[in-house]
């Protein structure tokens, strides 16, 4: 078997891997390589032929494809090498890597450092053992998205959409402007899955309904989808009794959550965060094996490609340093602990030696709070928290030194006013 | 027109065995199917586990021929080259007042000739299953318990028999069966009429309706819907055997399943139907379900649940199976009621076919030039690195993955409509692309496509598993 060698290997060529592979040249690796997938770099950014990505890192309202180009070109300005619709089959600690494409065949790369950036995938409707029967026109709507604006052809023509996350609510305005009736959309939470401007944009101004605290409680037809029912849930998202709606469709769309994709990295032995259901990293996004780097939404599921980007930045950084032999091992990591009404935390250890942002994820919304750390370290107001807004908090190096003390902090949110 | 010798009405596992098990002598025969492929009704809903025969009472055909049927399977397996694996089973008692029921069975297994059977307790019983509940008491062990693909294996004994001359016609529901002076005449299909000697009613769910176009009905059906869930593979290891609960109801209950594919698979549960087209599942029977397995081993949970689905039994009310040449009208006969343990059975039904209609005056020459022995296809992810890169030098569509989550090359999805995959389910059962963690996520819209191209047909007309289940609407 052909063994190659390089200074970083990138696996994942969507935001994330082009962001890093991107930092880890810049910062003086020689040889870096992507391994992808598909036919072209950028992940699922070339079907997102919306606008709204690039807001904070380019101060500009770019659609999905013009955002990777981006990348894309200075990738190619940097000469980092590129092994398309290549699958990696596994990677072992060593940073080993074992792939296969139909050029090359099975191949080993050696790498100096390894960046995970595999992304996420979307939650299936076997996943949430939805009742009712088996028939087709049940896609997720991340695929329903690749029919339409990659491959043409439209999935359905009476439409319900089940889960407002994003790409859901992206596709209601999608479908809807394609000539498909996008009948519902139905939310088992109190509030939308998506990002306020989504919901606007995409249901308000179309004039689709959104039932909150409402979920798919029957998937009705044989061949093809004919109907589901839908039913209000209670707190324990249970369907309540007479409740029910029955709604005429042949399509439904599920936009119910993204996993991150971590097989490789559970395989490689990758120690994971059981809140992200991602690599547990440090601030500069090494992973619980030394030189193994993650980045993107494989670390934890983002709702903005700005904030996917930034975390490829300083993981390819890191990678290089680690591979050049320049980056030195933290004396000591201290442990941040998800506290009330938080969810997770990216990274979940810290250093304490370099200014650091924390990402942050809520449970549940709530108004007028304060996102705290530990006793006495930092408290920022916050008018609002939602869960499907990640919060980003910097820690000054004045923080860090209180912080250097501990081996552990609460992250919380707390209420305003309250000690 | 040329009449045939046997007409087999329904390509399941049944009919297929039958058909396979005729192939070896001069016979022209005939197999229809309603559905576009094989194994599409009741066999792709089987729990795959050839039983090991304690569970019938001693007497009945289910016992017999169950028993038969177990020990055919290493051979018939190793002539189709479909992976069969015996795993064994343990039925576990949770109380004091059930370890009679383990003793009471371990007898009835030994009366139907079941070798092997043991009772463990303890420390040998945690060895075997680490992760059973603690309050077990002690388990039935049967080792000759094993596990199959029941769609794998139908569609291995379908193309086995289509190897030697039987023609299988898919699509293709009986409309009308006509006979004359109590002799059979032909059979109606959208596809025209067949004539022949003999017919085979093995329809299954719809066997009751083929004997009523035949004859005065004399059997009836009872239906029994089932819905089993399957984890995702990284669950795999948390049973080696599969699990048996005591039962004190006419079903095995609901079970823990290492499938042959390496999934755990849990279910089925046993509700009465009337309508044969109830294929639904609810939340009730998995919280049933869910219950009931973590009784046995609590380590399971709903989170690792990739995907589910229901199947019906069509048993017979008199709880046995019916295999029986009809008094009225020379040359059918009936192969109805066949519930568990329906696909353990399968091979001897299919002999025990044979023999009755030797009986019958069917004249049985062996074929010269049978061919017992059908070859699967090369499954990429089973081989060796060092195989992998010798394949994908000599055919680039083999470096090309198609399914990422069990790592299905392209050349295996063209393989697959080469040997009569109409369908995206078709390429599924073939090749398990579609049939991991993300259930088809990235490899349905390429399956589809490929499906389009090497059947010549259009995107908008490739379906999920035949009739109107297409899978796009239009073309923009």
């Amino acid at each position: 078997m052909r063994i190659q060698k390089v200074d970083v290997a990138v696996v994942g060529g969507g935001p994330a891997g082009l962001a890093a592979a991107i930092a880890a040249s810049s910062g003086g690796a020689e040889k870096v390589t992507i391994l992808d997938r598909n036919k072209t770099l950028g992940g699922i950014l070339p079907q997102c032929i919306h606008n709204g990505f690039g807001l904070h890192r380019f101060k500009e309202d770019l659609t999905g494809p013009e955002y990777a180009q981006r990348f894309i070109d200075r990738v190619e300005e940097l000469k980092i090498e590129v092994k398309l619709e290549t699958m990696v089959l596994n990677i072992r600690p060593e940073k080993k890597i074992l792939a296969i494409n139909a050029k090359e065949g099975i191949f080993e790369i050696e790498a100096g450092s390894v960046v995970l950036a595999m992304g996420c995938r979307e939650r299936s409707r076997g996943a949430l053992s939805i009742p009712g029967t088996r028939p087709s026109g049940i896609l997720t709507a991340g695929v329903a998205q690749q029919w339409i604006n990659l491959e043409g052809y439209l999935p359905g023509k009476r439409i319900v959409i089940l889960g407002s996350g994003d790409i859901g609510l992206i596709m209601a305005r999608r479908l809807t402007l394609e000539g498909a009736e996008v009948k519902a959309v139905v939310e088992i939470m109190p509030y939308p899955g998506g990002l306020t401007r989504n919901v606007v944009q995409c249901l308000y101004d179309f004039d689709i309904p959104l039932f909150l605290e409402h979920t798919i409680s029957f998937i009705h037809g044989k061949d093809r989808v004919e109907a589901v029912t839908i039913a209000r849930v209670n707190e324990e998202k249970e369907f309540i009794p007479g409740t029910e709606k029955f709604i005429d469709c042949d399509t439904l769309l599920l936009s119910v959550g993204l996993i991150p994709e971590n097989e490789l990295s559970s395989s490689a032995g990758v120690r994971l965060d059981p809140f992200t259901g991602g690599p547990v990293v440090d601030e500069r996004r090494q992973t619980s094996l030394e030189g193994i780097f993650a980045c993107g939404n494989v670390v934890q599921v983002y709702d903005l490609v700005d904030h996917v980007s930034l975390e490829g930045d300083i993981a390819g950084k890191n990678a290089a340093l680690y591979a050049l032999g320049k980056l030195k091992q933290p004396k000591r990591l201290i442990k941040l602990i998800p506290g009330r009404n938080i969810h997770s935390l990216v990274p979940q250890l810290i250093s304490g030696e370099d200014m650091t942002t924390i990402f942050v994820r809520v449970k549940t919304p709530e108004k007028s709070v304060k996102l705290k750390m530990g006793q006495g370290i930092k408290e920022v107001k916050k008018p609002l928290v939602n869960p499907n807004q990640t919060l980003t908090s910097t820690l000054s190096l004045k923080e860090l030194v209180l912080l250097n003390a501990l081996d552990e902090v609460e992250v919380s949110i707390i209420k305003e006013g309250r000690e | 027109m040329r009449t045939n010798n046997v007409l087999i009405i329904g390509g399941g596992v049944i009919g297929t065995a039958i058909a396979r098990a005729l192939s070896r002598y001069e016979l022209s025969i005939t197999l229809v199917e309603k559905e576009v492929e094989v194994g599409f009704g009741a066999s792709k809903a089987n729990s795959g586990i050839i039983h090991p025969g304690f569970h019938d009472q001693p007497g009945t055909l289910k016992a017999k021929l169950g028993l038969s049927g177990n020990v055919m399977y290493d051979k018939l397996c190793k002539e189709l080259d479909v992976p069969l694996k015996r795993i064994g089973s343990l039925l576990v008692a949770l109380k004091e007042e059930e370890l009679g029921i383990l003793e009471k069975l371990k007898v009835q297994g030994e009366l139907n000739g079941v070798p092997g059977l043991k009772i463990v307790k303890g420390e040998a019983l945690f060895q075997m299953e680490p992760n059973l509940t603690k309050k077990v008491k002690a388990a039935l062990y049967a080792p000759g318990l094993a596990v199959v693909s029941p769609y794998e294996l139908t569609i291995a004994l379908a193309e086995n028999a289509q190897q030697n001359g039987v023609k299988v016609i898919l699509d293709a529901e009986v409309k009308n069966i006509s006979s004359v002076n109590g002799a059979l005449k032909r059979v109606e299909t959208k596809h025209g009429f067949i004539l022949t000697d003999y017919l085979i009613n093995a329809a299954g769910l719809f066997a009751d309706e083929i004997a009523s176009m035949v004859e005065a009905r004399n059997f009836t059906l009872l239906l029994r819907k089932g819905e089993e869930y399957i984890l995702d593979k990284k669950t795999a290891d948390l049973v080696k055997h599969v699990i048996f609960p005591i039962s004190q109801k006419e079903t095995k209950g609901v079970l823990i399943i290492p499938t042959v594919d390496g999934n755990l698979m849990i279910g089925p549960t046993a509700k009465r139907i009337e309508k044969k087209s109830d294929l639904s599942t609810s939340r009730e029977d998995l919280q049933v379900i869910l219950n009931r397995v973590r009784k046995l081993v609590p380590q399971i949970s709903s989170e690792n649940i990739i995907a589910s689905f229901a199947g019906i039994r069509a048993g017979s009310e008199k709880g046995d199976f019916i295999i029986t040449p009809s008094k009225k009208v020379k040359g059918f006969i009936n192969v109805v009621g066949i519930d568990s343990p329906g696909l353990t059975a399968a091979p001897a039904i299919a002999q025990m076919v044979v023999d009755i209609l030797s009986q019958e005056g069917l004249k049985l020459r062996k074929k010269r030039d049978y061919q017992p022995s059908r070859k699967k296809w090369i499954r990429f992810r089973e081989l060796p690195s060092r195989e992998k890169g010798r394949l994908v030098k000599k055919d680039k569509r083999y470096g090309n993955i198609i399914c990422r989550c069990e790592t299905v090359s392209e050349m295996e999805v063209i393989e697959a409509i080469k040997r009569g995959a109409r369908t995206l389910d078709g390429v599924k059962f073939r090749t398990r692309a579609g049939m991991g963690r993300c259930q088809g996520g990235f490899c349905a819209p390429r399956i589809v496509q490929i499906l389009a191209r090497e059947l010549g047909i259009k995107v908008e007309e490739v379906t999920k598993r035949g009739r109107k289940s297409n899978i796009v609407l239009t073309k923009k």
